[in-house]
């Protein structure tokens, strides 16, 4: 874990909102796998932006970070040009670790998508990969996802593109009576919540990745709390540190 | 370089700069980021005589040059912090402040008492914290309970105590006074001001407590002179925080007569403020030709 400035390889706009950057860090891109975030000081700001890490090339030093426009901070971020710095703690939480021997779908929502790409990358070809947008307008990365998983599906809520309806209608049907799958999903929390209770239902292992508004994001200030259920009962996590992915099974949700 | 040691109530620290209770764990997080024997002290995460889970998420908000909290006072409780948390406190070099809150004043007082053989430096006793549905903020309100609730904590502290304000009142200084009249060694203040914040577009409050705690750079001038006034009423030292982002400030809260600051949200804008505070401050005694921090405490020339 490091915090200090890096410098903005690349700047590209996805969509109305949304931007990738390419940042040159070769230490920070060394500690990085998928399903972890970063921590960025925005101008002005008090509390860093956590943004999910979505590709890693440690051979080039650079991790890619995606994210999408919602407030007065990620406006700021948006800004940037490449050359540019950004002060950047992290990486920052625990992450996905992809079980290589099992069919593994992975599943994106929205500005849940992002860190999804490292995953099905690390995964390997045989990753399947379900996509789910509001509409084709919010749609991103999908020829990414294409380049790295041998079976990409896309869900939008109006049907402008793909599968009219949710990622769960899709799932549902993928996993079909397959108990040795696992599923790993980042989103939306009622995308979340309806992709445990499908996967309880089909006795399917899966694994989600939490959002929660975040002080610190390294566990020191115990703000981003999450209600977890294991054997030894009802526990309340954080998702910076023991986060931001958890068993779907012992999420409360 | 000046000399930047300090002493407050019989306690040496090695610079007047310690991270503020709640903002720093119990030091390990910080610990992967730099080397916290650095630091003048640690006050440790509020600490209660049984675990607390705290509020519902979400627990934090950003405001204009500042932030809204309402964790809680979620901690493993004061068994769990002697023996998990403070061996490796111990192990770290810099003095160590336990911090302590409760619901009712039995809880305060066996939580001090279990403390007793602990290796602690100092006792924090948080009587300002907004977060919690009963006691907290409210033993910190009156002059009353502040003296009662002080003198039953201190008959049973082995350490020196140290009263953690709330600012929630219309005079701090009356109630500084009632913690000096109670037996406190030393005051701390300010805990955070209760704010509020509403998403428009949902009409919800962004925290789920509805309410929290205000800090961060907004709150410092009020913080400031709150210090000011309170140095001027007691006898005991006082240790200044709110809103301390920079060495500037800090000096201004020793120019007001802090013996000591404490450093909190500014923690997670910039991991490393404690160090480059501790920093800026040594340059500008230097720069002054003062030998010793002590020589600026309460040095302010009021108009």
């Amino acid at each position: 874990m490091v915090q200090k400035p890096y410098k903005i390889k690349t700047v590209e706009q996805l969509n109305e909102t949304t931007f990738r950057f390419v940042i040159d860090c070769k230490d920070l891109a060394e500690e990085s796998w998928c399903g972890r975030f970063v921590n960025i000081y925005c101008e002005g700001k008090t509390l860093r932006r956590p943004i999910s890490i979505c590709e890693i090339d440690k051979e080039n030093g650079t991790i890619t970070l995606v994210f999408e426009v919602r407030g007065e901070g990620t406006k700021w971020l948006s800004e940037r040009k490449a050359g540019d710095e950004l002060d950047i703690l992290g990486p920052l939480g625990n992450g996905f670790f992809p079980e290589k021997d099992k069919r593994a779908i992975f599943v994106g929502g929205g500005i849940g998508c992002p860190p999804m790409l490292g995953a099905a990358e690390d995964y390997g070809e045989n990753a399947e990969v379900i996509l789910g947008f509001r509409s084709q307008k919010q749609m991103i990365l999908l020829e990414d996802f294409k380049r790295v998983a041998k079976d990409v599906s896309v869900a939008t809520n109006d049907g402008s593109y793909g599968v009219k309806g949710f990622v769960t209608d899709i799932l549902k049907e993928k996993l079909a009576g397959d108990k040795d799958a696992i599923v790993y999903a980042c989103g939306p929390m009622p995308m979340l919540k309806g992709i445990a209770a499908l996967c309880e239902e089909q006795q399917v292992k899966c694994y989600v990745s939490l959002e929660e508004r975040m002080g610190c994001g390294i566990g020191a200030c115990l703000a981003c709390a999450c209600e977890i259920h294991d054997k030894t009962g009802t526990h309340v996590l954080h998702v910076c540190k023991n986060g931001p992915v958890f068993d779907a099974s012992e999420v409360v949700f | 370089m000046a000399d930047l040691h300090v002493n407050i109530a019989g306690v040496d620290f090695k610079n007047p700069v310690i991270t503020a209770s709640g903002t720093f764990g119990f030091g390990q997080e910080y610990a992967r980021l730099y080397d916290i024997s650095k630091l003048g002290g640690i006050s440790c995460k509020g600490t209660t005589l049984h675990e607390r889970t705290g509020n519902p998420s979400p627990r934090i908000a950003e405001t204009p040059s500042g932030i809204l909290n309402s964790v809680g006072l979620q901690n493993p409780g004061v068994d769990v912090f002697i023996e998990e948390d403070l061996p490796f406190l111990k192990k770290q070099n810099t003095t160590i402040i336990a911090n302590i809150a409760g619901s009712q004043p039995e809880d305060y007082v066996e939580t001090v008492r279990r403390l007793q053989d602990a290796d602690i430096d100092m006792i924090e006793l948080n009587i300002s914290c907004p977060n919690v549905k009963e006691g907290g903020i409210s033993f910190g309100t009156s002059t009353k309970s502040v003296e009662s609730i002080t003198k039953a904590v201190k008959a049973v502290a082995k350490q020196p105590l140290m009263v953690k304000l709330t600012p929630n009142v219309t005079d701090i200084a009356e109630i500084a006074a009632a913690a000096e009249a109670g037996g406190a060694d030393a005051v701390s203040l300010i805990n955070t001001l209760t704010g509020m914040k509403i998403d428009i577009r949902t009409r919800r409050p962004l925290l789920k407590n509805n309410t929290g705690g205000m800090s961060g750079a907004a709150v410092f001038p009020v913080a400031l002179r709150m210090v000011w006034q309170v140095a001027n009423r007691v006898n005991i030292p006082v240790v200044g925080m709110g809103g301390i982002t920079k060495w500037e400030d800090a000096v201004e809260m020793l120019l007001a007569g802090a013996t000591a600051i404490q450093i909190g949200t500014a923690n997670f804008t910039d991991a490393f403020t404690p160090l480059k505070v501790i920093d800026g401050l040594n340059a500008y005694l230097d720069s002054c030709g003062e030998k010793s921090v002590m020589d600026i405490v309460g040095k302010v020339q009021p108009w």
